[in-house]
């Protein structure tokens, strides 16, 4: 089975043969290093660029006004912040040309904690970047949803922000990406050995791409229930939606029913399918890691407030889970698991919910 | 409170002189030069006018740079599509647009924010043109984000082939941001040059303040030389001077597929927008009354031609503006078009 950032690989892989990217490329992407988590190795299209984040979004941005379909990576999300400007530039071209002109691009960039990545490589980019108008934004939580919403991202003819979880890049998923080889160690040995770059010299290395890899689509703007429930919606995406399962299981076994939505698309977002659930379970958290104050989450908790029949059936307050307050994330472990939502936070947040009374 | 603008041609007390004056372009490629720069001025003097009669927010524009852009303008190869030229324009580009055959009610309309505004439907300041169908990308108020998105159309084009280039104009204060090093960076990397025509019109001046209190450097184009670029500084107030560096640098950038780094010098003759009052400033030299002496000198047009070259556009377009105000202004149930490519109406 592959991992989450095997599976990117194998969408763009897809997306050079078959969807007209042209160009891939950012700091380190092209060989011998493939990216700094090996999401481009192997691939025809990738190329380095000078380290200058400004320069690639500007080229990309450039491209795609020419035509030309690119995937530009900022390495981390910390960095992509001198972009701004730029973000919101490319995020008002059709619009600010009345329609004229339209911009094909899709930028990735890992975000969040995980990794103990310290200061400048923990940083999420959720709240910053669902403020930009103008962009489809998606984060996946497991290799196949990473595999259909890169095919999506490159089909599309707006800029897409691809948001790729670190803490989730080596996570093998539960269901198979079609075409990729048996799912069996064997084939997980098999994969590794085709399409990741050995260490050492690589210079005379080339991947074997899976042959039947196909355009397997998430469809952008379509969210995805993990676990049915009955008593609380708990709606999440990346790295905190599998601990979003993981207490849902958990407390099932103390007889609690708690629904999971995996949101996938950050914008625009199936607020059909949330509503629903929270119509159904008249409870819900919302759960991500960015930094609680003008959180997404937020924005999600007044749009369930003022929905007037969502807001007269709910029997608890709505509550926002999210990162603390605070200028980065520390290193140390106690800090940085104070510092983002755990499993434990989650379940504690859960149970709460679910034992208020209206 | 705004001050009255005089009506009828603006005179400049700076002009260079012309003493025995010889051309080497042609005679009739001098007069449709000459036509489009009067026809470009003429054009802001009325967005200025429209903008102190109130008939719109704000006047940004090109008035003292026509003697470089219209003879860029007349190189440019003009159309859709990796084959002709990407242009990367600041907001002082209207002459390029005019040679290009732009209706100056178009502008006008832009200018009132009215529903025909065709370069951005009433959203966007004067001057902020786009239009796809002549690779004129939108132009933003950012002065120098031009130099970043630059590079992706090189890209494309160095890739493609053939002689289509990207140009690419900015001003001496926007050289100061990081993207005018990155366009510097990325279109020198040995091995993937891009086929750019790096443009700064310099008129010393970044709103209030002047160069001369902030750049170290003598020449803008110097630093072009640290990446190996090839470059030159003209004197953007001549015609001919400008006509052939243009022609040299293009031909330099179409066939070579490398960069070429030109440092206009240029005037600002309304000063740099409606928000420093948009008079006219009689201490920086008027390029077009500089070209109209030595057209007049050389025998080409006589005093009397100019003068009804520019009262004809006078009326032309104080007649268009007079229809553009007219004309309704966009439907707010429209704010929502275009966020996605196709989309109408509000989507979530």
């Amino acid at each position: 089975m592959a991992t989450l950032v095997q599976a990117i690989r194998m969408a763009l892989h897809y997306g050079e043969t078959h969807l007209g990217v042209q160009d891939i490329f950012g700091e380190d992407v092209g060989p011998p290093l493939g990216g700094v988590f090996t999401a481009t190795q192997g691939l025809k299209k990738s190329w380095n660029s000078p380290l200058d984040e400004r320069g690639i979004i500007g080229a990309a941005i450039g491209l795609g006004l020419a035509g030309s379909r690119c995937v530009a990576e900022i390495q981390f999300c910390d960095y992509i912040y001198n972009t701004i400007d730029l973000l919101k530039l490319a995020g008002m071209q059709s619009w600010s040309s009345n329609g004229d002109w339209h911009l094909p691009m899709t930028v990735m960039t890992p975000v969040g904690s995980g990794i103990r990545g310290s200061i400048y490589h923990s940083h999420s980019f959720d709240a910053a970047m669902t403020h930009i108008p103008g962009w489809k934004i998606v984060m996946p939580s497991n290799p196949l949803d990473a595999y259909g919403l890169m095919i999506a991202c490159l089909k599309d003819p707006n800029p897409t922000m691809y948001l790729k979880p670190k803490a989730l890049m080596r996570v093998r998923g539960q269901e198979p990406i079609p075409g990729e080889p048996p799912l069996t160690s064997e084939g997980d040995k098999m994969l590794k050995e085709m399409i990741d770059a050995p260490l050492g010299d690589r210079s005379k290395w080339s991947a074997r791409w899976p042959k039947d890899l196909t355009d397997y689509t998430v469809e952008l703007g379509q969210g995805k229930v993990v676990r049915e429930g009955e008593q609380v919606t708990v709606v999440s995406y990346g790295r905190t939606l599998p601990l979003c399962a993981q207490a849902s299981d958990r407390l099932k076994e103390e007889g609690i029913s708690v629904e999971v939505i995996d949101m996938r698309t950050l914008w625009p977002y199936d607020w059909n399918l949330i509503s629903q659930s929270i119509r159904k379970t008249q409870r819900v958290l919302y759960v991500n890691e960015d930094t609680e104050v003008t959180n997404f989450g937020e924005h999600l908790i007044r749009r369930t407030v003022e929905d007037e029949e969502l807001y007269y059936l709910l029997q608890a307050r709505p509550r926002l889970l999210a990162g603390a307050f605070v200028p980065g994330v520390g290193l140390a472990d106690p800090l940085e698991a104070a510092s983002v939502p755990q499993l434990d936070s989650i379940v504690v947040a859960l149970r709460g919910i679910v034992s208020e009374r209206a | 409170m705004k001050a009255p603008l005089k009506e009828g041609p603006q005179t400049s007390v700076a002009r260079a002189k012309s003493p025995g004056v010889k051309f080497q372009l042609e005679p009739k490629l001098l007069t449709q030069i000459h036509d489009n720069m009067v026809k470009a001025r003429v054009l802001e003097e009325r967005l200025i006018r429209m903008y102190k009669q109130s008939d719109g927010y704000f006047w940004i524009g090109a008035p003292g740079e026509e003697s470089f852009s219209v003879p860029l303008a007349f190189q440019v190869k003009k159309g859709q599509g990796l084959d002709y030229d990407y242009l990367h324009l600041h907001y002082r580009s209207s002459p390029i647009m005019t040679v290009f055959g732009m209706d100056p009610m178009d502008a006008m309309r832009q200018m009132k924010n009215t529903a025909l505004d065709p370069f951005s439907g009433g959203r966007n300041f004067s001057n902020h043109f786009s239009k796809r169908e002549w690779n004129v990308v939108p132009v933003s108020s950012t002065i120098e984000t031009q130099y970043a998105t630059s590079i992706g159309t090189a890209i494309a084009q160095r890739r493609h082939g053939g002689t289509g280039i990207t140009i690419v104009n900015g001003g001496d204060a926007g050289t100061a941001e990081g993207d005018f090093a990155s366009c510097l960076v990325w279109s020198s990397r040995p091995g993937s040059e891009l086929p750019i025509l790096i443009i700064v019109t310099n008129n010393q001046w970044g709103i209030s303040t002047s160069s001369s209190t902030q750049h170290g450097d003598k020449k803008i184009s110097d630093r072009g030389k640290a990446f190996g670029i090839r470059t030159q500084t003209i004197r953007g107030h001549d015609v001919e001077e400008s006509y052939f560096a243009i022609k040299e640098a293009m031909e330099y950038v179409r066939k070579e597929r490398k960069p070429f780094l030109i440092e206009a010098s240029v005037s600002r003759l309304y000063g740099h927008s409606s928000a420093t009052g948009c008079n006219f400033v009689t201490e920086e030299e008027d390029c077009l009354a500089t070209f109209e002496s030595k057209l007049e000198a050389a025998g080409i047009l006589t005093r009397a031609e100019m003068d009804e070259i520019r009262e004809k556009y006078n009326a032309q377009m104080l007649e268009m503006s007079q229809r553009v105000k007219q004309e309704p202004l966009p439907d707010p149930s429209t704010i929502y078009d275009h966020v996605y490519y196709g989309q109408k109406g509000r989507y979530w």
